[in-house]
């Protein structure tokens, strides 16, 4: 149904769309690849501390920014990831941790899910096994009188049987 | 009692639910610092209104303080200006001001048409400091007591009711 000027509209639309994307780009030196990486992988696990819903990567903010300009300096300084997550969290606190630390606090948040599923699977197999009793219990109870039956047909038959002779 | 278990579904969404109204209500820019009850940052830098004179922590210990974070660029910090000067006014608490990443020529200009709350002006112009303190944004307002222990931390502009907290805690009511 499009066009072409809507075409050439969705084009210029895709073309400024892919500026604002790279937007947040900036070029950072890195001595070796591993850096490279480690810089990608800490900046995309911190939370922008201004922006709340975006990692240092991605935000335009000026405060992420200068925590980016910051990772790479201690990266630099061969810093461990360790040291510069700790950096991170005694300035800002655990807010800007994607990856909350198991802690008591966030025991519910790590083991919540599992607790549910196992619960989840307590309850099934519960409810299963009474179901599966139950049934058994019924073909039983049809058995036995399916049993008495046949002895009332039996005797029934041999009353008969006497009569007759 | 399996008819009781029925209401379980009904049980379960009214605590959601009750869990889910609780956080319409709740504030998602509010942020716990990560240094109340710690040290607040050693830090090394000049001051605005005299460039050649190197403010440390030494320059506010031995009495509580508030610690304004502001930069000219930041709009809230001209509306918070004048509440700034009227707290001065009362003597109740010192304020040290701490421009975060700006110019010192514009500085200057804002506290002599504004008027000047603060005993004196921390230069930060690179937000060396502001990075140690966790500051994500202008104006934050910290309380630093005698002993240079950070107590308490507000991120946006003081209202009456963070100053009454302050004053509380400061024990200067």
């Amino acid at each position: 149904m499009l066009n072409k000027s809507g075409l050439s509209l969705l084009g210029l639309w895709l073309l400024l769309a892919s500026i604002n994307a790279t937007a947040a780009i900036d070029v950072y030196q890195f001595s070796n690849d591993s850096d490279r990486v480690r810089f990608h992988q800490l900046t995309g696990e911190l939370r922008c501390p201004k922006c709340q819903n975006q990692n240092i990567a991605d935000s335009n903010a000026p405060i992420a920014q200068d925590l980016r300009t910051k990772i790479q300096a201690m990266l630099t300084e061969k810093k461990t990831d360790a040291e510069i997550i700790d950096y991170m969290i005694d300035r800002y606190g655990d807010f800007v941790l994607y990856q909350p630390r198991v802690d008591r606090r966030t025991w519910l948040l790590w083991f919540g899910p599992a607790a549910l599923l196992i619960l989840g699977i307590i309850v099934v197999v519960l409810i299963s096994r009474r179901n599966a009793s139950k049934n058994t219990a019924d073909k039983l109870a049809v058995n036995t009188l399916d049993t008495q039956q046949q002895k009332q047909i039996e005797s029934l038959l041999n009353d008969t049987g006497n009569h007759s002779s | 009692m399996p008819r009781l278990f029925l209401f379980i579904p009904l049980a379960l969404f009214v605590v959601l639910g009750a869990f889910l109204w609780k956080g319409l209500s709740l504030d998602p820019n509010a942020m716990p610092s990560a240094l109340i009850g710690k040290p607040f940052p050693s830090f090394k830098l000049p001051s605005v209104e005299q460039p050649d004179r190197i403010l440390t922590n030494a320059d506010f210990a031995g009495k509580p303080v508030l610690v304004n974070v502001w930069a000219t660029w930041c709009p809230s910090c001209r509306q918070e200006h004048s509440d700034l000067l009227a707290i001065a006014a009362q003597h109740k608490l010192d304020i040290i001001g701490l421009d975060y990443k700006d110019e010192r020529p514009a500085a200057t200009t804002w506290l002599n048409d504004l008027g000047n709350p603060y005993l004196f002006t921390i230069f930060d112009e690179q937000g060396l400091l502001g990075l140690d303190l966790g500051v994500f944004g202008a104006p934050e307002t910290y309380l630093v007591d005698a002993q240079g222990i950070v107590r308490f931390r507000h991120v946006g502009t003081i209202t009456p009711d963070v100053w009454d907290k302050v004053q509380e805690l400061a024990n200067v009511k």
